[in-house]
């Protein structure tokens, strides 16, 4: 099932401080939509909004409307892990679980009460295949997640996202603490994935969103300044923001 | 100018390393000192005599030390079992569950109490702990005790273990990183299951190292204990039965009964057995967390 996100006037607040303002946005399904911008402009925090990990800071005040498959995801009585799920998340560096390569992947889809052995043992062969990581690991699925490279260990943190069955697949920074050939491993998985996922990166990197993006949402002091299919934000953009950041940015 | 500066750091660096070497001398220079004072009585009898000997003449000259390391340990092991689980619990929810302001207003609490002279918490105990074993031991199971006892020991001890144990356990949840936490949340897991698997997996390493410090420390811990445990010599499994630690039996008796010949070792070999035990404690728990922090 594909699932659609659509952000109606959402606000953000720290105090009196307002991190996001008036953000209005159709994710398009099945599609990388690249959240660009410089450097706390507000794209993680928007990120992080979609999934309500934003819940863990005290401090933040929401308002307005993210409707995921038509449902809010900020009304009263939401369960907000079962809203989780249907997000993988990958962030700016792996976050490994303290526990075997295996038992990473398994452990979203123990959560989701599944008990057959067999079937978890198939899901793990499963999904370190998507993120061809099976072939490097199969021997030492009993290690720990963190005796892993940087790279396999991020490829991991995807397989383990994908495995609770999301449709969703949001990306802070993926490849920011990645060697090149590792952020290359990454972007061509999204290309593959986007075919079953919808996928929301972020990035400051200009020709990383270049390279990946079929929509892209410019934001800019909270705002959401421009958005669009690349061609037109990178050759015709409309606002002297976007120009000034692709003028610093090429 | 410049010949003047190296020189200077030279002999900084120098001196910082004498110092190292100072302190790393100083448990082996104890160690030696107690075993050179401690040697007539080994001379005398035998190391396997000695510790499992129960029997305390020391008028004939006989040291059986089995009573005090058992009422050491008998005394630890309740305060171990009384101040972990609180501290657990209380670091935890300091931690993952309350809010900043609340750890900001209790942390100096802790602190205080961390700096309570211990002889307080053994008036404290005498006050109150030991009535209250004495009273309660009679109302529930009908047995008549004076309350100075290894229980009474046992929950002064805890209470002095708890501040230092929780401090230690606070910290060590404190440097579990929010970014791991957060990858457990997004894949599904509830606030309490990321804490069970993840935050507390993460930190065994520390919880050990925590406990650990603390029992070392509470093993070796002498006047607030000395006043509450009754001090007689004798080792029952019962903990309404009075009994005497090592650290209690050397502070009762040194410069008093040292007329009386070998006492004066014998007090000695106990300083030393304690010194050995501690090492030991230390080193069983430094295997443990080198252990964890293999998985």
């Amino acid at each position: 099932m594909q699932s659609t996100i659509a952000i109606s006037n959402l606000q953000v607040q720290a105090g009196s401080q307002p991190i996001l303002t008036d953000i209005n946005l159709e994710i398009p399904v099945n599609r990388i939509t690249v959240l660009l911008g410089p450097s706390g402009c507000g794209k993680t925090t928007l990120l992080r909004c979609m999934n309500r990990l934003n819940d863990l800071d005290k401090g933040l005040k929401v308002s307005g409307r993210i409707l995921i498959d038509g449902e809010d995801i900020y009304a009263d009585g939401v369960y907000v892990p079962g809203v989780r799920q249907k997000m993988g998340l990958l962030s700016q560096r792996p976050w490994p679980l303290p526990m075997s390569i295996a038992h990473n992947i398994a452990y979203g889809l123990k959560l989701k009460g599944e008990r057959d052995k067999r079937q978890i043992t198939h899901k793990v062969e499963e999904h370190l295949r998507q993120v061809g990581l099976w072939d490097e690991v199969r021997h030492r699925l009993g290690a720990p997640a963190t005796s892993l490279s940087i790279g396999q260990q991020q490829r991991l943190c995807l397989a383990r996202g994908l495995a609770v069955q999301p449709s969703i697949i949001l990306a802070d920074e993926p490849t920011s603490a990645l060697d090149p050939t590792s952020s290359k491993i990454i972007e061509n998985l999204f290309r593959q994935l986007k075919q079953q996922y919808t996928i929301i990166l972020v990035t400051h990197i200009l020709r990383q969103a270049k390279r990946l993006a079929d929509h892209v949402v410019f934001m800019s002091d909270g705002r959401i300044i421009e958005q669009g299919p690349p061609d037109q934000l990178f050759t015709n953009p409309q606002s002297p923001q976007l120009r000034d950041y692709l003028v610093d940015g090429n | 100018m410049r010949l003047r500066s190296i020189y200077t750091d030279r002999i900084a660096s120098r001196l910082m390393v004498i110092m190292l070497i100072a302190i790393l001398c100083m448990p082996l220079v104890i160690a030696a000192g107690l075993f050179y004072k401690a040697s007539p009585l080994l001379s005398s009898s035998s190391l396997w005599e000695l510790i499992a000997g129960s029997a305390w003449a020391p008028t004939r000259g006989v040291f059986g030390f089995r009573p005090f390391i058992a009422g050491s340990l008998y005394v630890t092991l309740f305060a171990f079992l009384f101040a972990s689980p609180v501290c657990l619990l209380a670091a935890l929810y300091l931690t993952q569950f309350a809010r900043a302001r609340l750890v900001k207003i209790l942390h100096p609490v802790i602190d205080i109490l961390a700096g309570l002279p211990s002889v307080i918490y053994g008036v404290w105990g005498i006050l109150v702990v030991v009535p209250l074993i004495s009273f309660l031991a009679e109302d529930w199971f009908g047995v008549q005790t004076t309350g100075y006892s290894i229980l009474a020991g046992g929950v002064v001890l805890a209470v002095m273990c708890i501040p230092y144990m929780l401090n230690m356990l606070i910290e060590v949840f404190r440097t579990v990183p929010a970014g791991l936490k957060e990858a457990a949340l997004s894949v599904g897991a509830t606030h309490w299951e990321t804490v069970k698997h993840i935050v507390i997996r993460k930190s065994l390493p520390g919880i050990f190292s925590a406990f650990g410090l603390s029992i070392a420390k509470a093993f070796g811990e002498t006047i607030a204990v000395m006043m509450v445990v009754g001090n007689s010599i004798g080792f029952s499994l019962n903990p309404l039965q009075p009994g005497y630690p090592l650290p209690a039996l050397i502070a009762n008796n040194y410069g008093e009964m040292l007329s009386i010949p070998m006492y004066d070792a014998a007090l000695m070999f106990a300083a030393l057995l304690l010194l050995v035990i501690i090492l030991v404690i230390n080193l069983v728990f430094r295997f443990i967390i080198y252990r964890t922090q293999l998985r």
